[in-house]
């Protein structure tokens, strides 16, 4: 600045008229015209320009965060049912009571063997006869205790139990029977049965049919009729009308219509079109709880299984044809069919919504270089100045004053400067990871770590410099004048050197982001669920991911390229703008 | 001249002894060091058999390799062996370290060296022309390529050149020095195999460094092009053959020897990453894994062989300086 003001002075001194004036530049401006005149100067800031507005308005712009989970839906063939032809009986009392667990075992433990006989058991102090009606089908009887018969001799007495009235044409016979030694005799349509007691006494009882036994199972089609078809005549007029081949029958006074089929069957009131139960030997349950399977689904399930079909489509709730497939298992069918799923979406292809896809994590990839380009430029500009700041400093009081502090600095620049770069990023890395330091912590940590290790090249170009510079006449008029050595240092000195230094941290900031990205490619630097360009990269290490997902690996990787060539285009713009002697 | 040359070694021994101390201090507060983790598997093997417990092991292991001393005593203790000329046996591969030093020095030395004869034959032509031919579109050409090299990060270049040429392209195996097969081969084709594996390290290495050269050699050629003596022998009516290798190109040797002077170090240092990624078992490599699994003795080693190595080429440099050049006046 001083120089040009001396030719200005002495412009006016000359007194030159307009047309003789030279246009004089200042030395700024010449090296700003210097640098817009290099192309590959150019093409750098445009390619910086780029990275800048990509990484810092591209955060905003972006509709995603950058820890931001995406999920999909999948669907995979998963077990949907099982179904099982049933072998265990089930029971229904005429009073609805349930049967005593002695007497179902009983009956389970000899009808296998029974065949098409009749089988009796004593069971609970009373004897039971089971009768078969059909295949499948039992009726289960009882004696009902209801007077006692006594033969004394000539004295011959029936005696009713509490509550139980005989007509005398029951008491004749039943002292009929018990003179011939007990028996059973028939009255009115009911059989009456004499069985011998203590010494000389009867027991006189009905024998009457009280449950039956069946292995079809029932299922209303619509839940209001569950107790319509849950009452016992129903059912027993339904298992006879099947056991039988009829196509109707009656309970309760209203008359049902049956459409049988195998070991299965549809039950409609008469007249109406919709079935009002579905009969089955087949049992469907769903695998996991709290699926409501409906009893359409299970008709088709028992069709598919009774006729030996492998897949059967079924239209389900919503009108859609589902696929069904059916394998067995044990005794068991398991009915297999396409489910949705709730997955976190992994290595994505790119689509419009993500346009370089998914990571590992299922993030976008393409807003994680936007955070991650952040952190890689501010890791940048950060290590630099700092290493700058120390430099400054270190190599100013070193130049400036010489001798002993001159060496003692520079001695220690060189130790600095001897310790070897990876071992000591490694070790800290190390540290960092077991003291489990947060994310964001762990960037400011790293950026004073690559900062102290990285301040001496600048410390030594300062002392360089400056020493030379301290020679010159004008630092003699600063001694001169008295200014006092801090300002002659920083305020004379430093930016006589700062071409140099810009020159030097402009190519410097591209080796540190290359540096930072190394140090997080290996794991050391950047961590989850923070990102930068070398840990989007690191994914790499994969093979799987390096092999099939270029797209999370390569844009990364171009990015630091492209930036780091930015840098180093500027750079070298800018040092032969200042550099004199490079004449175009 | 003695003088300065005693001055200065003894420097340099106070700065690798100093950088050492640093180094094991550091190396001390690794937190999961290697006794630790030891301790834990001796502990998890020994746990069915009612051995000892972890705390037991660790205790016992402490002492044996002597991690109970501060850190001031137990490097004073490593100093002292040192100084004897024993740098102690390598925890991780069990061998003595100068031993496991010697088995993996030369994949580096091999593969830096090609990496040099090579850089030397791409990059020294392509600086001259591109001098010869100042911002023309091969210069622009060149420099674009150089600085593109320059700005390569090496772990992105070896990854993109795995999935070009092993994995697409299948020539190359990913990882390693020998294929699978390597035991059964016969011996040319047991080192047909290794030059085979080393291809993709070289070319990455290479890559790397080419454009560091390249500018450095077209700018020194740029500065004899402008001197005075190529004009004279220009105006002579030389031919321009004999104008740029007589009287150009050998006056750009001299800064060049003195920039590759400075890449020998490296030859011995190894190349961390590049060998880690194509895990070629280097001097880097090795000492990589080392670091990782926390091996004292041999970090150390490594630390100390690099910090030497270092300080020598400086002062190499600084005596070779002063010899050479009558402007430069030692003390």
């Amino acid at each position: 600045m001083s120089e040009n003001n001396n030719i200005n002075n002495n412009n006016e001194q000359l007194a030159l008229d307009d047309g003789r004036r030279v246009k004089v530049l200042s030395p700024g401006m010449m090296v700003f015209k210097r640098f817009i005149r290099n192309k590959l100067a150019i093409v750098g800031i445009i390619i910086l320009a780029f990275m800048f507005a990509f990484s810092f308005l591209g955060g905003l712009i972006s509709p995603y965060r950058q820890d931001q989970v995406f999920y999909k839906t999948d669907s995979a063939n998963k077990e949907f049912a099982s179904a099982v032809v049933n072998t265990e009986y089930r029971f229904l009392t005429e009073d609805g009571s349930p049967l005593s667990t002695l007497v179902r075992a009983n009956f389970s433990r000899l009808v296998k063997d029974a065949g098409d006989g009749d089988i009796s058991f004593d069971a609970d102090g009373a004897a039971w006869t089971v009768q078969r009606l059909g295949e499948g089908f039992y009726s289960i009887g009882t004696t009902k205790d209801l007077a006692t018969v006594t033969l004394l001799g000539k004295v011959c007495d029936v005696k009713a139990l509490d509550g139980v009235e005989l007509s005398d044409a029951v008491k004749d016979a039943a002292l009929q029977t018990a003179k011939a030694g007990g028996g059973s005799f028939e009255i009115d349509g009911q059989t009456y049965m004499l069985t011998k007691g203590k010494a000389k006494t009867y027991n006189l009882g009905t024998v009457g049919e009280v449950a039956i036994a069946s292995l079809l199972s029932y299922d209303a089609h619509d839940s209001a009729d569950t107790g319509v078809i849950s009452t016992y005549a129903f059912r027993r007029a339904a298992e006879l009308a099947l056991r039988s081949g009829e196509t109707s029958f009656e309970a309760d006074g209203i008359k049902y219509t049956l459409e049988a089929e195998e070991d299965s069957a549809l039950i409609f009131r008469d007249g109406e079109e919709n079935p009002l139960a579905s009969v089955s030997r087949i049992i469907v349950n769903p695998v996991t709880s709290g699926v409501f399977l409906s009893v359409d689904y299970k008709a088709a399930v028992s069709e598919a299984i009774a006729d030996k079909q492998t897949a059967f489509d079924y239209v389900n709730a919503d009108g859609v044809t589902e696929r069904h497939t059916i394998r067995m298992r044990g005794n068991n069918y398991i009915i297999y069919t396409e489910q949705q799923t709730y997955l976190i979406d992994m290595y994505a292809a790119p689509s419009w919504a993500h346009p370089l896809g998914t990571d590992d994590h299922g993030m976008d990839v393409l807003t994680r270089l936007m955070y991650g380009g952040r952190i890689s430029l501010l890791v940048g500009f950060v290590v630099m100045l700092l290493e700058n700041l120390i430099g400054i400093i270190i190599g100013g009081i070193s130049g400036y004053f010489g001798g002993w502090v001159d060496t003692l600095l520079m001695r220690f620049v060189d130790l600095f400067n001897s310790i070897p770069y990876y071992p000591i990023m490694i070790i800290a890395g190390a540290i960092m990871d077991a003291l489990e330091v947060p994310p964001y912590t762990r960037i400011f940590l790293l950026m004073a770590i690559m900062g102290i290790m990285g301040w001496t090249g600048v410390a030594r170009v300062v002392r360089g410099q400056i020493l030379s510079l301290r020679e010159q006449d004008f630092m003699v008029a600063t001694e001169a004048t008295g200014i006092r050595v801090s300002r002659r240092i920083f305020r004379h000195l430093v930016p006589n050197v700062m071409p140099l230094l810009i020159v030097q941290a402009t190519m410097g900031l591209g080796n540190i982001i290359l540096t930072e990205a190394t140090l997080s490619f290996l794991g050391l630097g950047i961590k989850y669920p923070l990102a930068s360009w070398g840990s989007i990269i690191n994914a790499a290490s994969n093979i799987y991911v390096m092999t099939n997902f270029w797209y999370i690996w390569i844009p990364a990787g171009l990015l630091i390229v492209l930036t780091v060539l930015g840098f180093n285009f500027v750079g070298d713009g800018l040092r032969d703008a200042f550099d004199p002697k490079m004449k175009r | 001249m003695w003088k300065f040359i005693v001055r200065r070694t003894a420097l340099a021994i106070v700065i690798v002894i100093l950088g050492a101390f640093i180094l094991y201090g550091v190396m001390r507060c690794m937190p999961t060091s290697f006794v630790e983790s030891l301790a834990r598997q001796r502990a998890a093997a020994s746990a069915t058999t009612g051995g000892k417990t972890y705390q037991e092991w660790l205790a016992e292991l402490n002492e044996a390799y002597h991690m109970n001393d501060d850190v001031l005593t137990g490097y004073l203790n490593w100093l002292g062996s040192v100084l004897k000329g024993d740098f102690g046996n390598s925890w991780k591969y069990g061998i003595p370290v100068v031993e496991k030093f010697n088995q993996v020095i030369w994949y580096s030395v091999v593969l830096n060296v090609i990496t040099l004869i090579l850089e030397v034959i791409i990059c020294i032509p392509l600086g001259i022309q591109a001098a010869r031919h100042q911002y023309s579109g091969f210069d622009y050409g060149i420099t674009v390529f150089a600085m593109l090299c320059i700005s390569l990060p090496t772990f992105f270049l070896a990854t993109v050149l795995k999935y070009a040429f092993s994995i697409k392209l299948g020539w190359f195996d990913l990882y390693g020095i020998v294929g699978r097969y390597h035991e059964q081969l016969s011996r040319s084709g047991k080192i047909w195999d290794m030059v085979h594996h080393m291809v993709l390290p070289t070319l990455t290495l290479t890559m790397l460094n080419v454009g560091g050269l390249t500018r450095y050699t077209r700018t020194n050629m740029l500065e004899v092009m402008n001197a005075d003596y190529i004009r004279t022998a220009r105006a002579k009516g030389l031919s321009e053959r004999v104008v740029i290798n007589r009287h150009a190109f050998r006056n750009t040797l001299i800064p060049l020897v003195s920039y590759m002077s400075y890449l020998v170090p490296s030859l011995f240092s190894g190349s961390m990453i590049t060998e880690t990624l194509y895990q070629i078992p280097g001097i880097g490599y090795i000492s990589y894994e080392a670091m990782v699994a926390g091996d004292l003795p041999f970090t150390m080693f490594y630390s100390v062989f690099l910090l030497a190595l270092t300080q020598a080429s400086l002062m190499l440099a600084d005596i070779m300086y002063a010899v050479v050049d009558p402007r430069v006046r030692v003390n």
